[in-house]
């Protein structure tokens, strides 16, 4: 059977409730599913953050701090660090005022992955390309 | 007859999408289709045994043992219950304990997925 490919499309703003947070945490466990699944099968994920998602990728999130749970960065960063494809969308970016550098990466953790800012009509092509499409 | 797989993320009560998901898995299920059933975050105290039946709040346990029954696999995100001090023992026997993987995996073999999500 073909690969199978999946967008996670992370819309909703970190912290007012755990669904951004969900949306990391489904995509990462790809790296676990072979587990259950036959030889040659393979779930290729793709993370899209748009509208307010994009806030999840701040860096610097005091989360610890101020809620004594793992941050939403963290989970970002984690990402990254398991190969995830990241795409941000370039207009929600520029609606909320936020520049490049005001976002995450995972150097320290020593990723190769990084964050891929895209006009939203490459994420479009990417959602047409996938197989099915989990919103978060 | 096709593989649907859904999720569920919404809680039992505050929220109908719960009771929308079991209805659509009993539909589904009906009709002859293989279902699978995701439940993560709030969507985990669906598994929780013992659940009283008031009238002024949605109830789950019946359906979802009706769905075990038809077949159904349920699974909910082990992490998610343990967190909402739902415990194993308490959980509805059938109702699977697993963690998110077995919702990507059981995406790979479906025809058409639907994701409930949260709030």
């Amino acid at each position: 059977m073909a690969d199978i490919k999946l967008a996670f499309v992370i819309q909703r703003p970190p912290y007012k409730s755990e669904t951004s947070t969900l949306g990391f945490t489904h995509a990462i466990s790809y790296q676990v599913v072979e587990m259950l699944l036959e030889d040659g099968q393979n779930v290729i994920p793709t993370v899209c953050l748009v509208g307010e998602g994009v806030l999840n990728l701040i860096k610097d999130q005091k989360a610890m701090e101020n809620y004594g749970v793992t941050s939403v960065e963290s989970h970002g960063k984690n990402s990254l660090l398991v190969d995830l494809d990241m795409l941000v969308c370039k207009e929600d970016m520029e609606r909320f005022g936020l520049a490049e550098d005001r976002l995450l990466d995972a150097e320290d953790m020593g990723a190769d992955k990084k964050l891929q800012i895209v006009p939203y009509a490459e994420i479009q092509k990417v959602l047409e390309d996938s197989n099915h499409l989990l919103f978060f | 007859m096709g593989v649907l797989t859904l999720a569920c993320f919404s809680s039992l009560v505050g929220s109908k999408s719960l009771d929308f998901t079991l209805k659509l898995a009993k539909t589904a299920a009906d009709k002859g289709h293989t279902v699978n059933l995701w439940l993560s975050s709030n969507g985990t105290m669906i598994g929780k045994a013992h659940q009283k039946h008031l009238k002024d709040y949605s109830h789950a346990e019946k359906p979802v043992r009706e769905l075990l029954e038809k077949g159904v696999q349920i699974c909910e995100c082990e992490a998610c219950a343990l967190a909402r001090g739902i415990q194993k023992p308490e959980a509805i026997e059938g109702v699977q304990w697993n963690a998110m993987h077995w919702y990507l995996a059981k995406i790979y073999s479906s025809d058409r997925v639907l994701h409930v999500g949260g709030e």
